[in-house]
């Protein structure tokens, strides 16, 4: 008999269950329902109060300059679904900065949403000491909540969904907050009315 | 019953002072932030997190083969492994037949269990442990001291003589500069690697997913960074529906640390797919046994396996926050340990663990999926005495039983022990009952008892 086999046959005979014994339906998806108010502004509160940046422009071009502002001269990476072609990982993981996309962004928690299948790497947002998402103000949506109802199944079509909320933090040493760990210490959020 | 000699923890003032404020540190900022005026539906949260485990460890075997059959859709691969042994020996012989020299490794719990690192090392294949607290411990050669801030008794000065030891590092008195040494140090790792080991703090049966929490980073680049990523994880850790973080994971990071959300929440459905710039090239998920199967056939104390690991019963057991976390017998402590460890490990080296508790309820009252731990503490205790319980105990209390039958006599050894009290402790301090008024007084016995009392109103 296999680990596997043996492994179930022991909690059937655990839990009193024979093999293809029905299972009643699970108790209810609890997904709350919140206003889509002030979502920037409450994004930005919450992303801020984490130490996080936050830039609100009009248009694409002014975004093109928030992020060249924020960059300051250090190199830097784009996402491929912002610039097309390859990405590789050793660029990557020497550029100072990335700047990527994001799918949602969450106003309660200050969080972004990123799916892998939107050509968006999981380590741009990661690897350089600096992440800049640029996001148009309509992926704002209320909570997680919203977007586990827009997207019920996120392992359908990306291997990873990644929510990223403020930068990387440690208090593993005498409690005391330190960011920037592993993930980047500094991370701006450009929001664009209109792309 | 022989418990183990905790006047060393007690006595080191720094020790006390680090438990004390890191423990209530983290206690305060889950109060403010589950608290009626922030999360206003936080005990209709606990309550549905607690049916959604029910019902999911009482289907078990159904949702662990939708889980499997959702992971391997998808070119994913799932390994059974009754024990530790099993579990090790499959990780083993994949780093053997790729080739892998260094393997990164992300904060688990189940994997401290099987003594994972340990194989790996005897194969030559060196283990990096990546959170920056596991590292800390790592290089010192100890274990987690507590669930979610594993290296809380170490102090700056601590880490950065370990750093100087270990990494040749110049000595640092910054929490950010040795942070910075530690970054430096494990970036090198996570590159090099070919290997990355997650936990995992859920495993969601219709996406054939797992879910990883963390602050640092580091599980997110042990998943994505070497070609091969594998997650090991109990078998209770499964939720039926992605749809179901909504409530976990408003309950995890604010009863863990206290924040809305933990910084990285990485939900990974396998390897990277066709068009995806980076992800690693094969996924294994090690599904773990390892004497939870027996847990589930005790239908009242089942619900030890809804634990989640947010470390909450810790910070507020009185019994924790004074003796630490190196004085349980296995990994995991504080009030989720003192139920876990009996029924994992059996009862017999360690009668103690569950009587180590004040019964004071905190545990029960903050657990985020509503385990009743204080229940399952009486009940381990009832089990373990008509086990284990010595003889003259049991002797004792039948004899206290006899006596409280027989009136009369009772009277008399009444008035027999109000003398008897009065000439103590030079009567009867000696053997065990010496320790025991060590640290007490006996109150002064009354001048009559009550029934005298009674008979002359």
């Amino acid at each position: 008999m296999t680990s596997r086999d043996e492994i179930l046959g022991l909690i059937r005979a655990a839990l009193k269950r024979q093999p293809n014994d029905p299972v009643p339906p699970a108790p209810p998806v609890l997904l709350r329902e919140a206003p889509a108010e002030n979502l920037v502004d409450r994004f930005r509160t919450a992303l801020e109060a984490l130490a996080g940046h936050v830039v609100v422009v009009n248009t694409a071009a002014e975004a093109q300059t928030a992020v060249e502002k924020i960059l300051n001269g250090r190199t830097f990476l784009t996402s491929v679904n912002l610039r097309g072609g390859e990405f590789s990982r050793d660029a990557c993981a020497s550029a100072e900065a990335g700047v990527t996309s994001a799918d949602f962004a969450l106003a309660d928690t200050g969080s972004l949403v990123i799916f892998t299948e939107s050509h968006e790497s999981r380590l741009l947002s990661l690897l350089p000491p600096c992440h800049i998402a640029v996001i148009e103000r309509s992926k704002i949506v209320p909570s997680l909540d919203d977007v586990l109802r827009l997207r019920p199944k996120p392992g359908e079509s990306s291997s990873a969904m990644v929510i990223i909320t403020g930068p990387s933090r440690t208090g593993d040493i005498e409690m005391r907050l330190v960011r920037g760990v592993h993930g980047p210490g500094e991370v701006h959020v450009v929001i664009v009315d209109q792309m | 019953m022989k418990t183990p000699d905790v006047t060393a923890a007690l006595g080191d003032k720094k020790l006390q002072l680090a438990i004390y404020s890191a423990t209530g540190r983290m206690a305060e900022r889950r109060r403010d932030i589950v608290a009626q005026n922030v999360l206003p539906d936080y005990q209709d949260l606990r309550q549905h997190a607690h049916d959604i485990k029910k019902h999911t460890l009482d289907h078990l075997d159904y949702y662990l083969e939708q889980l499997e059959r959702n992971v391997e859709s998808r070119g994913g691969k799932v390994i059974w492994a009754k024990d530790g042994a099993e579990a090790c020996a499959f990780i083993q012989k994949l780093a053997r037949d790729r080739g892998v020299k260094v393997v990164v490794k992300s904060k688990s719990m189940t994997t401290e269990e099987i003594d994972l690192n340990e194989h790996l090392e005897h194969d030559g294949v060196e283990t990096v442990e990546t959170d920056l607290g596991e590292y800390i411990l790592q290089l010192a050669g100890e274990k987690p001291f507590h669930i979610i801030a594993p290296a809380l008794h170490k102090t700056k000065e601590d880490v950065s003589e370990i750093f100087e030891k270990h990494l040749h590092s110049q000595p640092e008195s910054t929490p950010e500069g040795l942070t910075k040494i530690a970054r430096i140090a494990l970036r090198e790792k996570f590159l090099e690697a070919g290997l990355g080991i997650t936990g995992a703090n859920f495993l969601v049966a219709d996406s054939g997913a797992i879910v990883v929490v963390e602050n640092e980073g580091n599980a997110r680049l042990s998943c994505s960074a070497p070609k091969i990523h594998v997650a090991v994880a109990g078998i209770e850790k499964l939720i039926p529906r992605a749809q179901d973080l909504g409530v976990f994971l408003k309950l995890l990071a604010r009863s863990a640390t206290g924040q809305a959300l933990s910084v990285y929440t990485s939900f990974v459905a396998g390897a990277k797919r066709a068009g995806e710039p980076d992800g690693p090239e094969e996924f294994y998920l090690v599904l773990l046994d390892n004497g939870r199967t027996k847990l589930l056939a005790d239908e009242s104390k089942r619900q030890s396996l809804y634990c989640i690991r947010c470390g909450a019963c810790l910070n507020h057991c009185p019994v924790y926050r004074k003796i630490g976390g190196y004085n349980y017998p296995w990994v995991y402590s504080g009030p989720i340990g003192k139920i876990l460890t009996p029924q994992f490990k059996g009862f017999h080296d360690d009668p103690w663990v569950p009587f180590a508790s004040s019964l004071c309820g905190a545990c029960g009252e903050v657990c985020p999926v509503k385990i009743e731990i204080p229940r399952i503490l009486l009940e381990l205790r009832s089990e373990i005495v008509q086990q284990e319980g010595d003889r003259t105990e049991k002797l004792g209390f039948r004899m206290w039983a006899w006596v409280m039958r027989h009136p009369r006599l009772f009277g008399r050894l009444g008035s027999l022990s109000s003398a008897a009290i009065e000439s103590l402790p030079g009567f009867l301090a000696v053997g065990p009952i010496k320790n025991w008024l060590s640290q007490r007084d006996l109150p002064d016995p009354p001048q009559q008892s009550f029934r005298e009392w009674w008979k002359k109103r």
